[in-house]
């Protein structure tokens, strides 16, 4: 974390000061934003729910303690979010699950360049019938086929939105680290999801672009 | 002139050109590249889709209850420390 005092919103520090006070309630008031983007930051490091939700809630309380200690040396979120990533990443050593991680063939080596997939034979299935519950299921097992060092960098990007800068702290890595792994993740990504849906989704958007295939 | 540029350099740089955060020389060279690249155009598209997907958040849900479940504990937390 950077040594120096990051400005925080004058609310979320009026809170902190609150809660110092004794003013518990001002906890719940201060976390609730936050609730989400910890429970996913435990997601990205574990891979399932059940894990995510115990490692959010050990979140909670841990940061309630460890509160008084809070110097404003990052943003609130940052901060929380950092104390997830630490007790997922605990949860796999204390379980021993790095020692069994399944290394199943189409994960990715981390070393020397990913080759996207040609995807020169296509389902006949009409993006059109997609529907919304078989897409979630298929970012799921999409996002569970990445390696836990990359789905956490894609999990803090591309779903909460927090910048390199700010991934690079949260994890404790440099910002070329998240650039390299936020790129094999979304390759990886689109080599899961993109076979028999020929590149689009339909999600009420008429953003997609559709991929054709090249002859 | 644009230099050209190979396949494999414009997948290293994929992620940063669609965050917009690569050198305008490199752009202009990926640019030219993603014109006569069929593979590269789609591995492009394909990429920018799954980006705007898992952007869209509602693909990602938390668990239904766990804000309550999250307080009870809290609240039994907090009940702990003013006793």
């Amino acid at each position: 974390m950077a040594a120096s005092s990051v400005p925080t919103n004058d609310r979320e520090a009026e809170l902190i000061r609150r809660v110092s006070r004794g003013e518990h309630e001002a906890f719940y008031e201060l976390v609730r934003p936050c609730e989400r983007a910890i429970y996913f930051a435990a997601m990205g490091v574990l891979g399932n729910s059940a894990d995510a939700e115990e490692v959010a809630q050990e979140t909670i309380l841990k940061a309630f303690k460890a509160l008084p200690n809070f110097r404003f040396q990052a943003k609130f979120s940052t901060w929380i979010i950092h104390i997830a990533i630490n007790e997922a990443r605990a949860k796999l050593r204390k379980d021993h699950r790095h020692l069994y991680e399944s290394i199943h063939p189409e994960q990715e080596r981390e070393e020397g360049d990913y080759r996207p997939r040609d995807f020169a034979d296509w389902r006949d299935i009409p993006s059109e019938e997609l529907q919304r519950k078989e897409l979630r299921e298929a970012l799921k097992r999409a996002m569970a086929s990445l390696t836990p060092k990359n789905r956490e960098v894609l999990i803090l990007r591309d779903v909460q939105h927090l910048s390199i800068a700010e991934t690079a702290t949260i994890l404790g890595i440099t910002e070329a680290s998240v650039k390299t792994r936020l790129l094999r993740a979304r390759l990886r990504m689109r080599d899961a999801l993109a076979p028999g849906i020929d590149g689009s989704w339909t999600t009420g958007s008429d953003e997609y672009k559709k991929v054709r295939p090249w002859s | 002139m644009v230099i050209e540029i190979s396949c494999i350099e414009v997948w290293r740089e994929i992620s940063n050109y669609i965050d917009d955060v690569v050198e305008p020389e490199l752009r202009a060279r990926m640019d030219a590249h993603f014109r006569v690249c069929k593979h590269c155009s789609a591995v492009l598209d394909g990429t920018r889709n799954v980006v705007k997907l898992i952007a869209d958040g509602a693909e990602f849900e938390i668990p239904a209850g766990f804000g309550s479940r999250l307080y009870s504990k809290l609240n039994a937390s907090l009940g702990k420390s003013k006793a």
